[in-house]
């Protein structure tokens, strides 16, 4: 993957001063452009270049078996006659729209939750953490092995997505709530009940912006999570296989044993191209709340 | 004697440099409580961490010296540069929150056996501790608790015994009060000013109450907007102020008992990244002129032991007389309309920041 | 005879702990407290930290449940047993205006915008209706309603912004503003222009006040009445200027007693470090 050199020269690091004008964009650090740039790439890559081809990548047999690096096949092929190039960028597509609307998902209801109990407090809160805590406190992993293990083969790969939409969201609220609790304590609140808000919009109006930056940081992280979870679930074969995943590819190497018969290619390429993926995903997550740091959370 | 000679203290910021303290020159006699007075943003804070030493970034002693009369076991005369080899035996401060000095997991005892100790053994030097702790009112085992199980009065009674064990000849307090109540405050004050008298050393205190420095100080340093403005005796400050600023400030407090009208001084201190020229109490100053606002005035000894940096320093006192005469408040109050001037007129005044 | 403020043995404890230890902090005792008069008052609460004032005046502005017990403004019931005020009624009948000025009011939005949600939600004005209740509102505290149009708060100093504040609560007209220490944090020296400005809205708008502070001077200046409190009780309650120079209560006395004041010294110095000696300038200060 290459990097865009000409962005890395003129980068500097610089985090935002206070001033007079509240909405002046702070400067993007050189974490943050390098990781926008990385996800990009992929974003780019993986949602394009599948209109050159018209060849399904994961129908076996199309070309011949374990052919090596050539200038027709980018990667060589695989133990199933497929072009490992093709399967690569296919399967990046699929986990990263995985990974975006899990997360999305996942993100609005944490959120919504979290600020809601955290602000309204009561029973309602009571019932809401009582939920949020025992989602928190069940182990994924067997859990999913588990029911992986009773569905297999006969799962659909938006099963998969709510599993990880299901297991995935409880602690986001957690966090929101006790941002929300800290935050009804501060005077503007009572400021906004007094000019007679709502508590919806004393909720979207004076909680929300103090909420915002994490939830984006939140987000990204969240999909780290789930595409790292949907590939440690293929690996094991417990999601849909068929379908090109980063995790699937990994899987299919591992069954055909592709390092003893010399096709480190077919394991090596989609593990590359994960750390990069999830390199990409850190240094913008990261880099968003270096940038945003003054703003972030309940300061 | 100290001498503050021509202290400029400078923080540097993302924004820039900007001079908190400058240009303040004094001499500081021995052995009285001094008190230095003046509202926010006036470099009274910047002035006591000069005068510690606590020089680190950002914060630079960016011109002039500090001369605390004194000389280290060198023989070296103590400067700046080595004023903090001194911090605890010869000059030591008492900070405003006793929480946030005080380690939370540690006993008190242990924090007082932290500093550097002589030959003496810890029993030995415990011993000692406890007994002076119970000079300032504290009962012994106090040093025994952890810093949250004493009250804030106590805690603050354990700073200033800290403070004063070993001595020193220079105590600092940056508003060793403000978060006490006030009852617990009158105990505390009233032990600064014994332990002044018994060890005959020299108490700079900062405070932005003013009834606490007419109570326990001897002389008064006014500071307003990172310049010292007046420098006298404690009773000449509050009774023949020499500079507008300080009087306009003393006479806008009310206080129990006096039923005269009582007015603010409206508009706000002028910003130190961008200092006028001329007089910096100029804008809001009732004797201001054209000169005032060209050529800032020193700072001038007018009377003996009187300074004040004010063109009409002589002016004062008729200034004074005449705010005196303020009508009681009641009466003015019955004249709505007037009333609905005055308090108008100073709201306008105090105008949107830019 | 209106009453303006009654509460009826207002309780409020405070229960912390866990299974094995409890402890009960009864924030306010059995506090009973009557202000009656045609026109309108200002009453202080004065008194230390941990007093009550504070609690005290969060119950009537309802954003503490008491215990037990019920506070009236006006013959309405606020809180307690019986409360029965719809939110927005109770909302143009008491107002609040705090201390932090630069907390009062959200970072990401502008200070116009509360004053317009005031107006309409609460004052129940139409659009121009409110920008005029807007525009008179700040000009009786001394801003221009161009000048805060569209600002947020990170653009004003700490007096403006209480201004505003009080500007916000003057909207829907209450009969009682509940002011909790709203001069501490602004400088000395302007500080009267605040507190002369309380008057003038007392007499301008017949509103009452509740200034909370710990200030016994200001308080001293400002009220009609005054009330003591100390652990959760008010030890004593009457016309300012009399209780606070005569007072009856042991601890009143000892709260007048530790005032730093400036009219006499707890300790006449024995040096006074050249200059007038201690009795010419004790005479000078008069």
């Amino acid at each position: 993957m290459k990097v865009n050199h000409r962005l890395l020269r003129g980068a500097t690091l610089t985090a935002t001063g206070a001033s007079a004008a509240r909405r002046r964009l702070p400067k993007l650090n050189l974490r943050l452009k390098l990781g926008i740039t990385i996800l990009t790439v992929f974003v780019l890559a993986s949602f394009i270049l599948p209109f050159f081809t018209s060849v399904d990548p994961s129908r076996q047999g199309t070309y011949l078996k374990n052919l090596p690096i050539s200038g027709r096949h980018l990667l060589g092929t695989n133990s199933q006659g497929q072009s490992i190039f093709w399967f690569l960028v296919f399967a990046i597509r699929n986990s990263l729209m995985l990974g975006v609307v899990v997360s999305l998902c996942i993100t609005a209801i944490a959120t919504l939750v979290g600020l809601s109990a955290g602000y309204i407090g009561g029973w309602y809160e009571r019932v809401a953490m009582l939920i949020i805590d025992s989602f928190i406190t069940i182990p994924v992993l067997p859990i999913l092995i588990v029911l992986g293990a009773l569905v297999r083969g006969n799962s659909s790969f938006m099963l998969v997505g709510v599993i990880l939409v299901a297991f995935g969201w409880a602690w986001g609220a957690r966090t929101v709530r006790s941002m929300a609790l800290s935050l009804r304590e501060r005077e503007f609140i009572n400021m906004a009940r007094f000019s007679g808000a709502s508590t919806f919009a004393i909720i979207t109006r004076e909680i929300f912006p103090y909420v915002y930056s994490y939830m984006v940081v939140g987000f990204i992280n969240t999909i780290l999570f789930a595409i790292n979870t949907e590939a440690a679930l293929a690996v094991i074969g417990l999601s849909k296989v068929e379908v090109p995943t980063l995790g699937s590819i990994i899987f299919w190497a591992l069954s055909y044993n592709a390092l003893f018969i010399g096709q480190i290619t077919w394991l090596v390429a989609p593990i590359v191209a994960t750390v990069l993926l999830f390199l990409g995903l850190f240094l913008t997550s990261t880099g968003y709340n270096d940038a945003f740091a003054t703003r972030r959370g309940v300061a | 004697m100290i001498r503050l000679n021509n202290v400029v203290g400078t923080y540097t910021t993302q924004r820039g440099t900007v001079n908190a303290v400058e240009d303040v020159s004094l001499e500081i006699p021995r052995g009285i409580t001094l008190g230095i007075a003046g509202e926010s943003g006036c470099g009274k804070s910047t002035l006591m961490k000069v005068l510690y030493g606590d020089l680190g970034f950002p914060l630079a002693l960016s011109s002039g010296s500090v001369d605390y009369g004194f000389r280290d076991e060198h023989g070296q005369a103590v400067t700046s540069q080595n004023i903090q080899k001194e911090w605890f035996k010869r000059i030591s401060y008492i900070p405003q929150s006793s929480m946030s000095s005080l380690n939370p997991v540690v006993r008190i005892r242990d924090q007082f056996v932290d500093f550097p100790s002589t030959s003496k053994n810890k029993a030995q030097v415990l011993e000692l501790v406890r007994s002076y702790v119970q000079k300032l009112g504290l009962p012994p085992e106090s040093i025994d608790a952890y810093a949250h199980q004493l009250s804030g009065g106590m805690r603050q009674r354990i700073m200033v015994a800290m403070a004063t064990f070993f001595r020193p000849e220079i105590i600092l307090a940056d508003e060793p009060t403000t978060a006490l109540d006030v009852v617990v405050q009158k105990g505390i004050l009233l032990l600064l000013m014994e332990v002044q008298q018994e060890m005959k050393n020299t108490i700079v205190l900062v405070s932005h109450d003013m009834g606490v420095h007419y109570q326990i100080t001897h002389k008064m340093l006014i500071m307003y907007a990172a310049k010292a403005v007046e420098y006298a005796d404690t009773d000449a400050v509050f009774g023949q102020p020499l500079h507008p600023y300080t009087l306009m400030l003393t006479n806008s407090l009310p206080t129990i008992g006096d039923d005269r009208a009582r007015q603010g001084l409206p508009g706000h201190p002028p910003s130190l990244w961008n200092p006028p020229q001329g007089c910096r109490f100029a804008p809001r100053c009732p004797l201001a002129t054209d000169r005032c606002r060209v050529h800032e005035p020193p700072l001038v000894e007018h009377q003996p032991g009187h300074f004040s940096a004010c063109h009409y320093a002589e002016n004062v006192p008729e200034l004074k007389a005449s705010l005196d005469q303020a009508p009681k408040l009641s009466d003015i109050v019955e004249n709505a309309p007037m009333f609905s001037d005055i308090v108008g007129s100073a709201l306008k005044v105090d105008e949107v920041a830019q | 005879m209106k009453t303006i403020l009654k509460t009826e043995h207002l309780n409020k404890v405070y229960r912390l702990g866990s299974f094995t230890r409890k402890v009960s902090i009864n924030a306010l005792n059995d506090v009973n407290l009557t202000i009656t008069s045609d026109e309108p008052v200002i009453v202080s609460l004065v008194g230390e930290s941990g007093s009550g004032k504070t609690t005290l005046a969060k119950t009537i502005l309802r954003l503490v449940e008491p215990t037990s017990g019920k506070a009236m403004v006006y013959d309405r019931v606020v809180a307690g047993k019986g409360q029965k005020q719809g939110k927005t009624e109770f909302l143009r009948t008491v107002q609040p205006i705090f201390q932090n000025p630069f907390e009062a009011f959200s970072r990401y939005r502008t200070i116009d915008s509360y004053l317009y949600e005031t107006a309409t939600r609460v004052a129940r004005l139409g659009k121009d209706a409110a920008i005029q209740a807007m525009e008179e509102a700040l000009a009786s505290v001394g801003l221009e309603y161009q000048d805060v149009r569209g600002k947020y708060p990170n653009q004003f100093s700490g007096g403006e912004l209480q201004r505003a504040s009080i500007a916000r609560a003057l909207i829907p007209r209450p009969s009682l503003i509940v002011a909790d220490e709203p001069v501490s944090m602004i400088d000395a020296s302007r500080r009267m222009i605040i507190i002369n400005l309380f008057l003038l809205l007392k007499q301008k708008y017949k509103t009452s006040f509740l200034y909370i502070t710990h200030d016994l001077a200001t308080a001293y200046y400002i009220s009609d009445y005054i009330a003591v409190m100390h652990h959760g009780s008010i030890v004593e309650f009457g016309q300012a200027k009399q209780v606070l120079s005569s007072p009856q209560h042991e601890y009143t006395q000892l709260l007048l007693d530790s005032i730093p004041t400036l009219t006499h010294k707890w300790v006449q110095q024995p040096h006074s470090a050249g200059g007038l000696t201690p009795e010419e300038a004790s005479n000078t200060r008069r």
